[in-house]
């Protein structure tokens, strides 16, 4: 079995209100997947889940991550095992320096992986190596975490942390919104340098637009809490042209496709 | 600055308190409770000048008139003065050279990380050790005196440099100032001396360590430090105290002159033990430190950090006589579990063209109370005076309160000031958000509050800031999740 991710009947509920109905995803590695979907449909939430964000209520189903029970693990240990969230909306913090963050959160998930701590000087070097990747000015090192960033900026430097913390599962949760298209298109350039065999990426957004440049193996619909309808990139252009809501006009008859 | 950092963060353990630990030694103790025998009593053991005794009785008797001060927000049952031991001294007293400390003291400063071997000293400090009530080391004392320099306890500085002692002690906090200054008056028994001489920069740092060792005891020291002009001088404090579940009173008073030109920079770590979690013991910190910028363009600075006692109330400030003199107050206090602090700062401005800047970082955790109280008074004649506050609190939790109380009265017209002021909490997504890049919740608010404070530490000595950090990182210990 190939599978990094299994996601199996996940009902999830938010201050009483379930929001994910039952959903199941399976995800092999080297694999891209897309999660689109309209506002409300649950994509953010699935994110957060799956990173382990309090205040999520798991009523029923299970989620495995390299065979583990994800939803029993520490975000931070989930982290360390190698998943990573690139944030919709990155958190400031005023004056840790985004050098002393990394470094740290970096030195964390190596001494998970067995290996050894990245002293100052060769920190410094695979951090600047990864910024140029996507266009950063190395002098943002010194700066607060996210510390008055412009949106663009946050979005960039998300991805320079996946490229930087190397995850085996990352999931991207809405990285395209509020980008222009040059900004879009480091982005996508930065994700496409890290796909490989090894990993995979579960891409989740609302447009088609992101994925012309990140192309996706397998793209599925999120709506109303479910897993709708699931294919291939093609099923992107499909929304794109139609909207949402020829998915409504169908209703409750789909039928969940399974991928194997 | 990183490595340290993630030394410090690796050093974060489950630890509490770990300067909690009762020596054995045998000590001279007082009679508990306090009258004018005891006066006489601590006059006579440490065989001070006649116009000493007169000085302490007349602070004494002034005392007796005065009430303890309520204003403060702080809250604690009433202290009972006769129920104090007023002087506590290890029975090997004051020695002529180091070789000579008891062994046993010696293993005290030496668990505390603090070793009275020049040697081994940390490069440029000199320390001086007080024990309870009496010094009982002085490093580099030599090479020091080689540059005028005088770096003592204070009961020498009375034997050796009366005139001194007389001219300045008192000057700036007079006993008539407040109730504990009152009481540090009447009952002082040691603390340090400093005077460095016209035109001289002071090679290393000097510092002083204190620590409280025996049960029911009082510690009140008297420090004072005398920067001739022209001269510089930076000046490091440290304290700490064993675990009691009883409250004991540590009642200091520092006077600080800086004469034409001169600069002193004083810098506190204060860790006296804070009480257990349910607010059961911890020393009550009532003390009164204060500045004098004398003489025309001199400085005083003052940076402390603050994480220990159970109660805190304490407000160093700084008196701008001088023209064109300078002022700074630069903090960080912090509170967890039942802890209380009511801290800040005064800035007195008399002269022309004085400036002031305070830096307030306050962090409340736990049950605790953290209350910044801050003075600027411009005087009449200070024209063009100025004075920028910034004034900043960190929530951690609920049931923690964080409170400012800033009063600005200014009588001049060309006086400028500023004050500025935030409240922010270590959110729930700002922890979610360190974790999810691997980084412990317990780890993450060391991070977040070092980067918080990291305008103030970067004021300490080196040495000192990394202390610093970690003590940041201790006292809030599970103050998350």
């Amino acid at each position: 079995m190939d599978n990094i991710l299994i996601i199996r009947n996940l009902r999830v509920a938010v201050e009483g209100k379930e929001i994910l109905h039952g959903v199941d995803l399976e995800v092999r590695r080297g694999e891209v997947h897309a999660i689109m979907g309209p506002n409300g449909s649950g994509k953010s939430t699935l994110a957060a889940v799956l990173a382990g964000r309090e205040g999520y209520d798991i009523l029923e189903g299970e989620v495995l991550y390299n065979g583990m029970n994800l939803l029993e693990m520490e975000p931070e240990e989930r982290a360390r095992a190698g998943l990573f969230l690139a944030f919709q909306y990155p958190v400031e913090i005023p004056g840790v320096t985004m050098a002393t963050f990394l470094r740290t959160a970096l030195n964390e998930i190596r001494k998970a992986r067995g290996q050894e701590p990245l002293d100052p000087i060769a920190f410094l070097k695979i951090a600047r190596e990864r910024m140029s990747w996507v266009g950063i000015d190395p002098e943002f090192l010194q700066r607060g975490v996210n510390e008055s960033f412009s949106g663009g900026e946050k979005k960039r430097n998300e991805i320079f942390q996946l490229l930087l913390l190397e995850p085996q599962l990352a999931i991207l949760d809405e990285t395209d919104s509020g980008l222009d298209i040059d900004a879009l298109k480091v982005v996508a350039s930065g994700v496409n340098r890290m796909r490989s065999p090894e990993r995979s990426f579960v891409v989740i957004t609302h447009y088609q637009r992101l994925l012309n440049y990140i192309v996706p193996d397998v793209v599925h619909v999120l709506y109303d809490g479910r897993i709708v309808r699931s294919g291939g990139k093609e099923l992107a252009l499909q929304l794109e042209e139609r909207g949402y809501d020829w998915l409504r006009a169908e209703g409750e008859e789909l039928v969940l496709p399974s991928i194997s | 600055m990183a490595t340290q950092q993630d030394e410090l963060l690796q050093q974060v353990t489950a630890s509490e308190y770990k300067y909690g630990f009762v020596a054995d030694i045998e000590e001279e103790l007082a009679p508990v409770g306090l009258n004018e025998e005891i006066i006489h009593y601590i006059w006579e053991r440490k065989g001070e000048p006649e116009w000493m005794l007169e000085w302490r009785l007349r602070a004494f008797r002034h005392w007796k008139t005065m009430q303890e001060p309520r204003w403060a927000k702080v809250t604690y049952p009433p202290i009972d003065y006769q129920a104090i031991r007023y002087y506590a001294a290890p029975k090997k007293r004051q020695v002529q050279s180091l070789d000579e400390v008891d062994p046993e003291i010696r293993r005290i400063f030496e668990k505390l990380g603090i070793p009275l071997e020049e040697q081994k000293l940390l490069a440029g400090v000199a320390v001086d050790a007080v024990l309870d009530s009496a010094s009982v080391a002085t490093t580099f004392k030599e090479k020091l005196a080689e540059l005028g320099i005088i770096f003592c306890s204070m009961s020498e500085a009375i034997q050796q440099h009366p005139d001194l002692v007389q001219r300045y002690l008192g000057s700036v906090v007079p006993y008539t100032d407040n109730f504990f200054a009152a009481l540090n008056s009447a009952v002082f028994s040691d603390g340090s001396f400093v005077y460095v001489p016209p035109g001289v920069r002071c090679p290393m740092e000097l510092s002083t360590y204190f620590r409280i060792n025996a049960a029911r005891t009082g510690q009140f020291e008297r420090t004072l430090i005398i920067a001739d002009e022209g001269s510089y001088v930076s000046y490091l404090e440290g304290c700490t105290a064993p675990i009691r579940d009883e409250n004991q009173l540590h009642a200091a008073v520092v006077e600080l002159i800086a004469l034409d030109g001169a600069e002193i920079k004083y810098s506190t770590v204060q860790n006296w033990y804070p009480g257990d979690r349910e607010g059961r013991g911890g020393i009550y910190n009532f003390v009164t430190k204060r500045g004098i910028c004398l003489g025309k363009e001199s400085k005083i600075s003052w940076t402390q950090v603050e994480t220990g006692s159970a109660i805190t109330w304490k407000y160093p400030s700084v008196i701008l006589k001088g023209d064109g003199s300078v002022g700074e107050f630069y903090s960080v206090a912090v509170t967890n579990n039942y802890q209380q602090a009511d801290t800040g700062t005064k800035m007195i401005h008399i002269g022309r063209h004085t400036r002031s800047r305070i830096v307030s970082k306050g962090i409340a955790a736990g049950r605790s109370n953290n209350t910044y109280r801050g003075l600027v008074r411009v005087l009449r004649g200070a024209d063009y005076a100025r004075n920028y506050t910034q004034c900043d609190s960190l929530l951690i939790g609920h049931t923690c309160g964080a409170h400012t109380f800033p009063y600005i009265e200014v009588l001049n017209p060309t006086a400028i000031t500023e004050h500025e002021a935030t409240t922010s909490k270590i959110g729930d997504d700002m922890l979610f958000y360190c974790r999810q890049r691997g980084i412990s919740e317990e780890d993450a608010v060391a991070l977040i509050v070092n980067g918080y404070c990291r305008e103030v530490l970067l004021h300490l000595p080196m040495e000192f800031a990394v202390e610093a950090q970690k003590l940041l990182a201790i006292s809030l210990e599970g103050s998350v999740g």
